[in-house]
């Protein structure tokens, strides 16, 4: 039903431009695999890669272990979802779907019947005579979904589909994908800047930036392990003390800041002597009126509390007029912070990391 | 009209509507009215204008339909006119493709300025030129004579042939940049979406982007047609023996036989029935007016 993509030490150059740099990557059949980065970072070049509107310059792109170099996008067993979903508008919304198996021969009844099938599987029961423009934003995307799947591809390429869509829809559509995946158990690919997306719906993220792939694995590891800098900021927030690494050991370290010395683990490469950042999430420091015993802890000051429900954010400087952030846990049976409170923010050794810069793109 | 009137004040809205009025009226509604007039008289010596002979007729047309020459003439004309048309159309819809979607677009000016530049010389200019790159000990009997692809020399300009390559010549680029225009208000992402989606290059065409430049096709094939029936310079000059193109009967009847009533009614003939020929391929193709109007 699906097939494994495998991206061999992939580059592609743009003129003296390097778009996507020595990616190498297995993604599994039946994978939902979310190609996330900035805008510029180099994945939608590699989405085009695996449908085949450009060839990598360096490198080959494998799917089901078979080179696809040289092989155009109707002869591949892939499919792209694009951006704006370029569904034909001359068409009715049952012709859009079929025009897959049209092109393969198929009878008019066939590509009614499956047309008809494709509606039910993505909600959409009594659209099929209706024309493009007469569907909402979300009815779009079900069609565009139905008419990929009419083809019965092995993989799935789907280009930020989601991201015209206001914020409501756009959550619900998250899961339906995620359903319809499950469903069809086609290896799914997706593309995406917004990090919610991504480690919502995916078996495993690849985080990209200046082309290159800079960590790949589950939605967890991404959150809770990120190897860089890059990653760490770019999924999720964090409080952030640059420094210089001054004791090392199995894993643990000190880095001495200008807020002081504080014990955390050792990203990968990190070392005695590295100039590096220490990133501490705002869901894993915590606030005490009186100093903690194991130290790592700078005073500050409650400046800002915003309640979010069941969570309250809390924004603290520090004596020197730094802004950290501090996300408490909603507890009804605790006394509210009080603004102005003069506190300190302490995190355990294993809940902040010291990460060093992102892998640089090179140039072709 | 209300719209207008409040954005724009009465002065210039006045000025905005009675333009187009006054051009619509008075140099297109107004000569026809004319023309119309005057196919419905009989010519007459002057001493008879207004007298008892003077009166409105429709001698003048069953002189056009009693006719089988000039009848067979008017068909030629509309026959080789459609084929001028297609000729245009197929050499437009590629070059228009490849200009929208295909060519680099820093280098389409350079390419559109190419294709401009013979439209700098007038239009008798370029028959004239034809008439000497055709002519039977002319350059491109030279040409083919000299790198071995002939062994004697081609008459050209014999029966159709040279004036269909005059109009195609000349018309071409009518085709080509309504076409062009449509192909290019086409979203590249449909074209790469059916490609995606399994279509061969050809199932790409047929089903998108033709389709979508249909408006295009239309305007095009209905200016060169019109266009190159109501051509009188090209079939004059490029016309060979047996050649006869409608207009210059038209031309015959008030510049030769200076009956200006009897070529009225040709003339009027001419407009109706090749706008009829062109409703009808409209509606034989599917094609709406307001569509060629975009």
């Amino acid at each position: 039903m699906s097939e494994d993509v495998q991206l061999s030490n992939v580059s592609m150059d743009f003129g003296k431009f390097r778009a996507v740099d020595r990616v190498d990557i297995t993604i599994k059949a039946g994978e939902f695999f979310s190609f996330l980065g900035p805008s510029g970072c180099g994945k939608t070049t590699i989405l085009r890669m695996i449908s085949g509107f450009i060839d990598p310059t360096q490198g080959d792109v494998l799917i089901g272990g078979r080179s696809m170099r040289g092989i155009r996008p109707n002869m591949r067993p892939t499919v792209l979802i694009f951006q704006n979903l370029a569904l034909f508008p001359l068409m009715t919304v049952w012709e859009n779907i079929s025009f897959g198996l049209s092109v393969r021969g198929a009878d008019k009844a066939t590509q009614r019947a499956k047309a008809d099938e494709l509606l039910r599987l993505v909600d959409l029961p009594d659209a099929a005579e209706k024309a493009i423009i007469q569907l909402s934003g979300g009815q779009k995307q079900r069609v565009a979904i139905a008419r990929a799947l009419a083809v019965e591809p092995k993989v799935m390429l789907l280009d930020e589909p989601l991201s015209a869509l206001d914020l409501k829809l756009r959550q619900h559509m998250r899961s339906e994908l995620r359903a319809i995946q499950k469903r069809t158990n086609v290896t799914f690919i997706y593309i995406t800047h917004d990090q919610g997306e991504a480690l919502a719906m995916s078996d495993r993220v690849g985080v990209m930036s200046n082309g290159v792939l800079q960590q790949v694995g589950t939605p967890q590891e991404i959150y809770n392990h990120p190897v860089n800098a890059f990653v760490a900021s770019f999924v999720g927030e964090n409080n952030v003390f640059p420094g210089r690494v001054i004791a090392a050991e199995n894993g643990f370290g000190q880095i001495e800041t200008e807020f002081g010395k504080f014990n955390a683990r050792l990203g990968p490469g990190v070392n005695l002597g590295t100039t590096a950042k220490l990133y501490v999430r705002p869901e894993r420091s915590s606030l005490a009126p009186t100093p903690t015993p194991g130290g790592n802890e700078l005073p500050v000051e409650v400046m800002e509390l915003t309640f979010e429900g069941n969570f309250i954010n809390v924004l603290t400087r520090d004596d020197r007029g730094f802004l950290h952030m501090v996300q408490l846990q909603n507890d009804p049976g605790e006394k509210p912070l009080a603004l102005g409170s003069k506190l300190r923010l302490s995190f355990q050794p294993a809940d902040g990391v010291v990460l060093g810069e992102a892998q640089a793109r090179s140039l072709a | 009209m209300r719209d207008i009137l409040r954005r724009y004040g009465s002065t210039l809205t006045c000025f905005i509507v009675t333009l187009p009025a006054f051009w619509l009226l008075a140099l297109v509604v107004l000569p026809y009215m004319i023309l119309f007039e005057y196919s419905l008289k009989p010519m007459l010596p002057v001493d008879q204008l207004g007298g008892p002979n003077d009166v409105y007729g429709i001698g003048n047309y069953l002189t056009f339909f009693t006719s089988p020459i000039h009848i067979r003439i008017f068909f030629l004309t509309v026959f080789f006119s459609s084929v001028v048309t297609v000729i245009c159309l197929v050499l437009s819809y590629p070059l228009a493709f490849f200009l929208a979607k295909v060519a680099k677009p820093h280098n389409v000016p350079t390419l559109f300025m190419i294709l401009l530049i013979p439209l700098w010389v007038s239009e008798i200019l370029r028959s004239f030129a034809w008439f000497v790159v055709l002519s039977f000990h002319g350059p491109l009997n030279a040409l083919l004579g000299g790198i071995g692809v002939i062994a004697d020399p081609v008459r050209w300009i014999s029966g159709f042939n040279g004036v269909m390559i005059g109009l195609v010549y000349t018309y071409v680029l009518f085709m080509l940049f309504p076409i062009y225009n449509a192909i290019q208000a086409l979203d590249s992402h449909q074209i790469e979406a059916a490609e995606d989606l399994g279509a061969p290059a050809w199932r790409i065409h047929w089903r998108v982007v033709i389709p979508h430049s249909k408006p295009g096709i239309a305007s095009g094939c209905v200016m060169v047609f019109m266009l190159s029936a109501g051509s009188i310079i090209v079939p004059s000059l490029l016309a060979s023996p047996g050649s006869r193109w409608f207009t210059e009967i038209v031309q015959q009847w008030m510049f030769e036989a200076q009956d200006w009533n009897t070529g009225s009614a040709y003339a009027f003939l001419l407009l109706v029935l090749c706008t009829v020929f062109v409703t009808l391929m409209m509606r034989l193709f599917k094609v709406r007016l307001a569509d060629i109007a975009k």
